[in-house]
């Protein structure tokens, strides 16, 4: 086994630091050492977005980034998304338009749309389905997450 | 009419109330098993066989020991001492099946050996350590061939790898006898019909993918005799019963949760292997251990779904009434029979009847073992394979005669004035009324001006088809005569101090949103805010009894029990309210709950708060004469029948010529759960299910290779519909209720995945008929859809 290597990430504002395996998985190192579990494992391959956070700025598959690779850079996770008690637009919009409903691929779900509007903030249906093609959810059949996305995009731009 | 200060509070059942679970899971804050952390907990992971079939020589565990943090590696044969074989829940005769192998293996994936380890990547690093020697036997992959006479057999005493073999026919079930009446009246219809469409047709093996694989922690405390096990379970009370028989433990000493679970689709109603050896290794090491189920794994291991190869013969006038069925439908089960196994293919056969008037049917079922992954239920659970194959039958028949689909299907109708209805598998048919169903979901979708769109298109040169499907289904599982496991569900309600409400339910939710439709119903029951109400599943220590979650029972079965018990809890109020109101002279039968108060009906200023009541029901000074004090009340609900949804389903797809890729692009679903509580959730429920119908239809297939080597073991070979390959559904419903339960509502869960894939592969047929094309294979993969244009020239 590798000798451990240090670490400094800023991680929903934080700046944390530790050493670590440098095989370790950023996911792993976002749930195990830092206790932020709502970033999620579904698969292991990239394919499935459970995993998703922000890596500077843009989403990014946590589970086949190393937590190295991350040495130096800013994380956002689905933690550090609400303002305080104020729940960001996405997540206001998957609640009010039921756009999740076993809440797994939810995180990443928000972590990339949430990229998606940095990008493009009034996207079209078109653009939000190959937006969020990264991710799979097997419970809503996606048109409900289409409809929390467009809630969100709408309320980003009033304000 | 005199009134009281107060908030008047709406009516919830019906209402698009956003969910109650969201705010926790939309933060990040739920507690999946894969966020549990115990102190001292260490590690599991399975070494997994790499071949289909062999018998296992040797186990080098040499190497994984002599890692440093690895508390101990045990083989299968030495598991087997502290665990039996594995129990299944149906009556049928099943090999001995180990938790991890003893002597065997019969399927890639199946484990042989187990490490514990202080760290995941650790205990994964000691499991590629060991080391096993197999001599190979040949691998049994095609369900045809593993019935012949002098193919390999998996199982002793099973021979020609025959599970099941079940035949009835004629006129029907004798209810009385259990035998098939006059068989001949079969062969007769078929003589004798103007027509006779014939078909080999595979509903193909599927992997369920809850996005959340599955996942165990079990801590047996020798102290206390006492087991907990956490685990992404559909159905935690049964989970507590076969990990406490297997252990030699009462359920008295086991406690079984299912915390936040990531989705099911019945591949969570079995109790796996994982799990058992995970309480046995526990209590071994004598610490909390945890196993996490890779993506790959749960290929491999989780229960696959469907894989029925059916033969079906229709029989009809020529004037499109259908005169017979025959179906021999054979099922590959995989290598063993786990939970429901061997019951889930014997529900096709009975739901092949469809919403039509049948009258001679002859279903031959044969469950055949193979070196795969075994099956179990996948939403659904046979009702999809067998409403396919009708389905898929009337489809061509109607064709065959040049009849509009719709037309055909409305001319073999079970008339609304025949429910209930006995069909010849002797089903009991609760309530239907299937043409109004058929007659909006033809308007919803403008079906004339679908054909008419259809046809511009194919003048342009473009591939277009339009394709209809009529599914019933049979949901609200119970009754405990035909579930292995008990067909009731429990509820518990507290009112508690203060006037807030707890309630419990066994119906065990992984994502079906009880939280806000159970308060929904007790906040219309007891006339106060949703806020003052909290549902409690998924831990046997809080929810005293219950059975889960599966065949769309959680409102017609678990809802009917917490109805019961909340009309316990609210009887009892009464009783103290009118006990706070004898100056008054109050009957508790002319009380009843309005707007946070109990009041005689239509007189508010004779009454008391809901809190008032509550409070007096824990101080009960005086206590009223043959009361006991405080509210919680408990119910069983034990349903006398199953219900049956319905539902229209219309689509369009096109082909591309040159690639062959189908696009769908519209999809109208009219479905009938009857009564609603809550049209967000169901919704969503009808949504994704025809998302995972479609995905059966269009792209989903698990593959092996002759080897019995599996072919699609990620989601890189294992293709799942994504929000891009999906239209914007169009729904509607009718509503006809049901008299089997208190609330008249159906069960939803299920029903988008039954219509949604025979409506697609017609359609598809539909827009390759021009070609010649008769029938086509799911999935809807570009290839075949190629090859079959090319076949014909590629010129329609």
């Amino acid at each position: 086994m590798s000798e451990p290597v240090p670490i400094t990430i800023n991680v929903n504002g934080r700046r944390r630091s530790a050493m670590v395996e440098a095989r370790l998985l950023l996911v792993h190192y976002l749930r195990e050492n830092l206790n932020l579990t709502g970033t999620h494992v579904g698969c292991d391959t990239s394919q499935c977005g459970a995993c998703t956070v922000l890596l500077d700025g843009r989403s990014t598959k946590s589970c086949t980034v190393f937590a190295v690779l991350a040495d130096g850079s800013e994380v956002q996770t689905i933690e550090g998304l609400a303002d305080g008690d104020e729940l960001h637009p996405l997540q206001d919009g998957f609640w009010e338009e039921h756009g999740l409903q076993c809440g797994y691929c939810t995180p990443g779900m928000i972590m990339s749309a949430a990229n998606l509007l940095q990008e493009n903030p009034s996207p079209s249906e078109d653009e939000i389905r190959e937006g969020i093609s990264g991710n799979l959810c097997r419970c809503t059949g996606y048109q409900h997450i289409v409809n929390a996305i467009q809630h969100a995009a709408e309320r980003m731009a009033q304000s | 009419m005199t009134t009281v200060d107060g908030p008047v509070l709406p009516k919830l059942i019906g209402e698009r109330v956003k969910r109650r679970e969201d705010p926790r899971l939309i933060q990040g804050q739920a507690t999946y098993v894969d966020d549990i952390k115990l102190p001292g907990m260490l590690h599991l992971a399975f070494k997994r066989s790499d071949i289909a079939h062999g018998i296992i020589q040797s186990i080098d565990t040499s190497a994984a020991e002599a890692m440093e943090g690895v508390e101990l590696v045990i083989t299968g044969a030495e598991l087997a001492e502290h665990l039996g074989p594995m129990p299944i829940g149906t009556p049928f005769p099943a090999p001995d099946h180990y938790s991890v192998a003893t002597d065997r293996v019969r399927y890639v994936g199946e484990p042989v050996a187990v490490v514990v380890a202080e760290d995941r990547y650790l205990a994964r690093d000691a499991a590629d350590a060991i080391e096993v020697e197999y001599e190979e036997l040949p691998a049994v992959v095609d369900p045809e061939a593993a019935m012949e006479p002098g193919s390999t057999t998996l199982h002793e005493g099973f021979e020609r790898n025959i599970a099941v073999e079940s035949y009835w026919g004629g006129t029907g079930v004798n209810p009385e006898t259990a035998q098939p009446e006059d068989d001949s009246a079969v062969d007769a219809a078929f003589a004798e019909a103007d027509v006779v469409v014939t078909q080999r047709m595979l509903n193909q093996r599927l992997a369920p993918n809850a996005m959340e694989p599955r996942g165990v922690v079990a801590h047996y405390e020798p102290g206390r005799e006492y087991l907990t096990v956490w685990s992404a379970t559909q159905n935690p009370h049964i989970l507590r019963t076969l990990v406490a028989a297997l252990m030699g433990l009462g359920e008295h000493q086991v406690r079984a949760v299912a915390p936040e679970v990531g989705g099911g689709f019945g591949c969570k109603i079995n109790i796996y292997g994982e799990e058992y050896a995970a309480a046995a290794l526990s209590r071994l090491v004598k610490a909390p251990v945890k196993w996490i189920e890779d993506r790959t794994e749960a290929f491999l291991t989780t229960t696959h779904g469907r894989d029925l190869l059916g033969y079906i013969d229709l029989a009809a006038k020529s004037d499109g009434t259908i005169t017979g069925l025959k179906a021999r439908i054979i099922a590959d089960i995989g290598a063993y029979e786990v939970l429901l196994t061997a019951m889930i293919p014997t529900l096709t056969g009975l739901m092949m009847n469809g919403v039509y008037r049948l009258p001679v049917v002859r279903h031959e079922l044969t469950e055949v073992f193979t070196n795969k992954t075994p099956t179990d239920a996948y939403r659904g659970a046979g009702r999809p394979e067998g409403l396919y194959f009708l389905e898929r039958a009337v489809d061509m028949l109607a064709r065959e005669l040049d009849m509009d689909p719709g037309e055909i299907r409305r001319k073999n109708f079970v008339p609304a004035d025949e429910f209930p209805f006995a069909t010849q598998g002797g089903l009991v048919y609760d309530s239907g009324n299937y043409e109004p169903c058929l007659d909006k979901a033809l308007e919803v979708a403008d079906w004339q001006g679908l054909l008419a769109e259809r046809d511009a298109a194919r003048a342009e040169g473009r591939i277009v088809g339009v394709g209809l499907a009529f599914y019933v289904e049979v949901c609200g599982l119970g009754p405990s005569a035909v579930v292995p496991t008990g067909g009731w569900e429990h509820s518990g309600v507290t009112v508690e101090r203060g006037g807030k409400v707890t309630a419990t339910t066994g119906a065990s939710p992984h994502g079906q949103g009880n939280e806000t439709t159970f308060a929904q119903m007790l906040a219309d029951h007891f006339s106060i805010p949703l806020e003052d109400i909290t549902i409690l599943h998924g831990d046997t220590s809080v929810v005293k009894q219950g059975i889960g979650t599966f065949g769309s029972r959680s409102q017609a079965v678990g809802g009917a029990a917490l109805i019961s018990a909340a009309g316990k809890a609210g009887d009892k109020m009464k009783q103290f309210a009118a006990a706070l109101m004898t100056d008054q002279e109050v009957s508790p039968e002319d009380l009843v709950f309005e707007d946070g108060r109990i009041q005689v009906e239509g007189a508010p200023e004779v009454s008391k708060t809901f809190a008032e009541v509550a409070d007096f029901a824990y101080v009960p000074v005086p206590l009223p004469p043959g009361m006991e004090p405080g509210i919680s009340e408990e119910a069983f609900f034990e349903p006398e029948n199953n219900t049956y949804p319905f539902g229209c389903h219309i689509s369009m797809v096109e082909m591309d010529r040159e690639t062959g890729e189908t696009k769908l692009l519209k999809l109208i679903a009219v479905d009938d759960c009857g009564n609603v509580i809550n049209p967000l959730i169901v919704e969503g429920q009808v949504h994704g299910g025809l998302a995972q119908g479609i995905g059966q239809a269009m792209f989903e297939e698990v593959v092996y290779d002759e080897d019995g080597q599996p072919v699609t073991a990620s989601f890189m070979d294992y293709v799942m519909p994504r929000a891009a390959d999906l239209p914007t559904f169009e729904l509607d419903r009718t509503v006809t209720t049901t008299p089997i339960n208190p609330l008249g509502a159906k069960g939803v869960g299920e029903a988008g995945t039954i219509g949604s894939t025979p409506c697609v592969v017609n359609a598809a047929v539909d827009a390759l008929s021009p070609f010649g094309v008769t029938h086509i294979e799911m999935p809807l993969r570009p290839e075949r859809v190629w090859r079959l244009i090319q076949e014909n020239g590629g010129q329609s």
